[in-house]
């Protein structure tokens, strides 16, 4: 062994991937905030200076508000809708055993691995096909069929620990029905159903696939920044914008692993062994 | 413990699907008794302790609770309540939360309140940790916070569902001794389901021994560990050597038969006995052969050979080869005179009384369909 392999042996290796990894993944994403709060109309080094002047525009700015109006209404319609239909399927899968189950747990999964442009296209045929206009409307459904799956992947971690004895427990304690769903059941997996609402309301935040096919003349923010791309002259707000989103869709999906991991911890411990 | 009847079970029989999970089972629990029901898992003793709750429909019959008839009862109106093997804490509720949670429907004064989950914690000694989460308290506290939520409701009837498998061994016989001490204190009916028989025999006024759906025998611990009414009985409530023996005589309270080795033997004769081929199955246990030393003597004694030897601390087991038996014997002695010693292929003498043996019935085939 010569004296350079010997030598080689001493880099570590792994720690400079990681690293290397890590800084390919993130850098182009912090480079987007460096760059709104940079007072230049391009985004070239060297740096021009601090402003929060872009930040400005974009309150000015009636059509951006508009797109921002939309995407709330879609992302609060969605992540109601698919939180609700990913309670029902999480709760049958973890509290049931019936024929076909894998099966159905398959098909509620498959969009996720299905190319999304593919389910854009043929949700777009059918609803022109049933000659529905498109709107916001049919953008929440085309969202909801695709935020199920991520729903019931975070629902079904916190309901699966669901110690049924906790709702007989409750039932032997003199509790109605209703009385142990509200007082057991629900507080029990809370989190996990907030934690859902969290993660599906970010996806369809920044979801433009589906939302450029299915939303007709009202665009959603993405669907708005896509638009903006064209204009050189916009590209600063864009990064204005996209700075805010990815902070709020941080911060939101930080808050819905905590509140994930609280049910998880809630309902393993109600029936650890000690 | 009174002889009115707290728990009446008529002809019960539960079926899943064609699987007979209980098979015609009636039985009768004394107000303020501690009853157990033990048996090996599958035996149907889970099943009818959540029949007795309302956790579970009985296919046919019907379970009277002080005279009521029940099943068309739902859990929360049954004056039952139950202990869970999990113990089932609410994980989003504090102790005493927790042992408030089915007097909040009540509507207490919130002095009553405090009062009966004061005392309920107290009772179970738990006093002062009120306010600590489920996730806070080891396993046999959570054990003392299920039982004290079941106990504030001052039920007629307290179901514990394997209370102790969760809880390590020292800790399930200091559990043991609170239980039964608690029961003593607070009078009401307790049903146990168990399959430890040491559990069984160690807490109970009276033990149910379940197999395949139906009950095989019921009686007090003394009388269900010396005078098992079956094979599998005397198997399931400790070591016991089984031996072929020829009836020789029958009289009206006794039967005599030859033992083989052990000679002619005289036996209580059970209730409804028929020896079908002229042979039973008798059986004697382990402790009851003792081991001889230098120059013991004994009316009744055999000579054989240590086969094998297990050492259990206080007890040494042997297994013992006898010329003439087909199998070779099982005894328990204790290690204050060196039976841990003995090496294998020594050569021993035996003591035993012949009023030891137990004549042991043929089970029933067990039928699940």
């Amino acid at each position: 062994m010569t004296l350079f392999t010997q030598r080689l042996r001493f880099i570590p290796w792994l720690p400079v991937y990681v690293a290397v990894y890590f800084l390919f993944l993130y850098l182009p994403i912090l480079l987007l905030p460096v760059f709104s709060f940079n007072n230049a109309a391009t985004t070239t080094f060297p740096l021009a200076g601090f402003t929060t002047k872009w930040y400005g525009t974009l309150a000015g700015n009636s059509v951006m508000m508009e797109a921002a109006w939309n995407s709330l209404i879609v992302g609060i319609s969605v992540s109601l809708l698919s939180t609700i239909l990913g309670i029902c399927a999480a709760r049958a899968i973890t509290r049931y055993r019936f024929r076909g189950q894998r099966a159905a747990t398959g098909f509620i999964m498959a969009p996720l691995f299905l190319p999304e442009i593919i389910v854009a296209v043929s949700l777009l045929m059918i609803v022109l096909a049933m000659g529905v206009e498109l709107s916001l409307f049919t953008v929440i459904l085309g969202q909801t069929v695709f935020c199920v799956p991520y729903a019931m992947s975070v629902l079904v971690s916190g309901f699966e620990g669901f110690d049924r004895s906790l709702e007989e427990a409750s039932y032997d304690l003199g509790e109605t029905a209703i009385g142990t769903f509200r007082r057991v059941t629900l507080p029990v997996v809370a989190p996990a159903i907030v934690s859902s609402l969290l993660v599906t309301f970010t996806i369809s935040l920044d979801e433009f696939i589906l939302a450029f096919f299915l939303s007709g003349t009202e665009p959603t923010l993405p669907v708005y920044i896509w638009g903006q791309l064209r204009f050189a002259a916009k590209l600063p707000g864009v990064l204005a914008l996209g700075t805010i989103m990815l902070v709020a869709s941080i911060l939101m999906l930080t808050l819905a692993e905590i509140l994930r991991r609280r049910t998880e911890r809630r309902t393993q411990m109600a029936h650890m062994l000690p | 413990m009174s002889d009115r009847a707290m728990i009446q079970i008529e002809k019960v029989s539960k079926f899943y699907g064609i699987y007979m999970a209980l098979d015609d089972v009636s039985l009768s629990i004394g107000e303020g008794e501690f009853f157990s029901l033990l048996g090996p898992s599958g035996c149907g003793k889970t099943t009818l302790l959540r029949s007795i709750a309302g956790f579970e429909t009985p296919t046919a019959g019907e379970i009277y609770i002080d005279g009521v008839p029940s099943l068309a009862l739902p859990p929360n109106k049954r004056p039952t309540n139950m202990v869970f093997q999990s113990y089932a804490i609410f994980p989003h509720l504090d102790v005493a939360e927790n042992v408030a949670y089915g007097l909040k429907r009540l509507k207490l004064s919130p002095e009553e309140e405090k009062k009966r989950v004061g005392d309920a914690l107290d009772m179970v000694r738990l006093s002062g940790l009120g306010q600590r989460k489920a996730h806070e308290l080891s396993g046999g506290q959570r054990q003392r916070v299920a039982l004290a939520r079941a106990l504030v409701m001052r039920p007629k009837v307290l179901l514990l569902d394997e209370p102790l498998s969760a809880l390590d061994k020292k800790l399930r016989e200091e559990m043991q001794v609170e239980l039964r001490t608690l029961q003593k204190a607070v009078g009401i009916t307790f049903i146990l389901v168990t399959h430890d028989q040491y559990e069984a025999l160690a807490l109970s006024d009276r033990i149910a021994v379940m197999f395949g759906g139906r009950i095989a025998q019921i009686a007090s611990p003394k009388e269900i560990y010396q005078r098992p009414r079956t094979r599998k009985v005397a198997d399931f409530l400790g070591g016991m050597n089984f031996l072929n023996a020829k009836v020789l005589g029958e009289q009206a309270n006794a039967v005599s038969v030859d033992a083989a080795r052990f000679g002619a033997v005289n036996l209580v004769k059970p209730q409804g006995f028929a020896a079908a081929s002229g042979h039973v199955t008798v059986g004697i246990r382990p402790e009851r052969l003792r081991l001889l030393w230098d120059d013991d003597r004994a009316p009744h004694e055999l000579t054989g050979r240590i086969e094998n030897r297990a050492y259990f601390g206080e007890v040494t087991h042997l297994t013992v080869g006898i010329d003439g038996l087909e199998q070779p014997l099982s005894m328990v002695e204790t290690n204050n005179f060196g039976a841990d010693d003995l090496p294998v292929g020594a050569e021993i003498r035996l003591a035993y009384d012949p009023d030891a043996f137990v004549l042991l019935a043929e089970d029933p085939p067990v039928s699940r369909v």
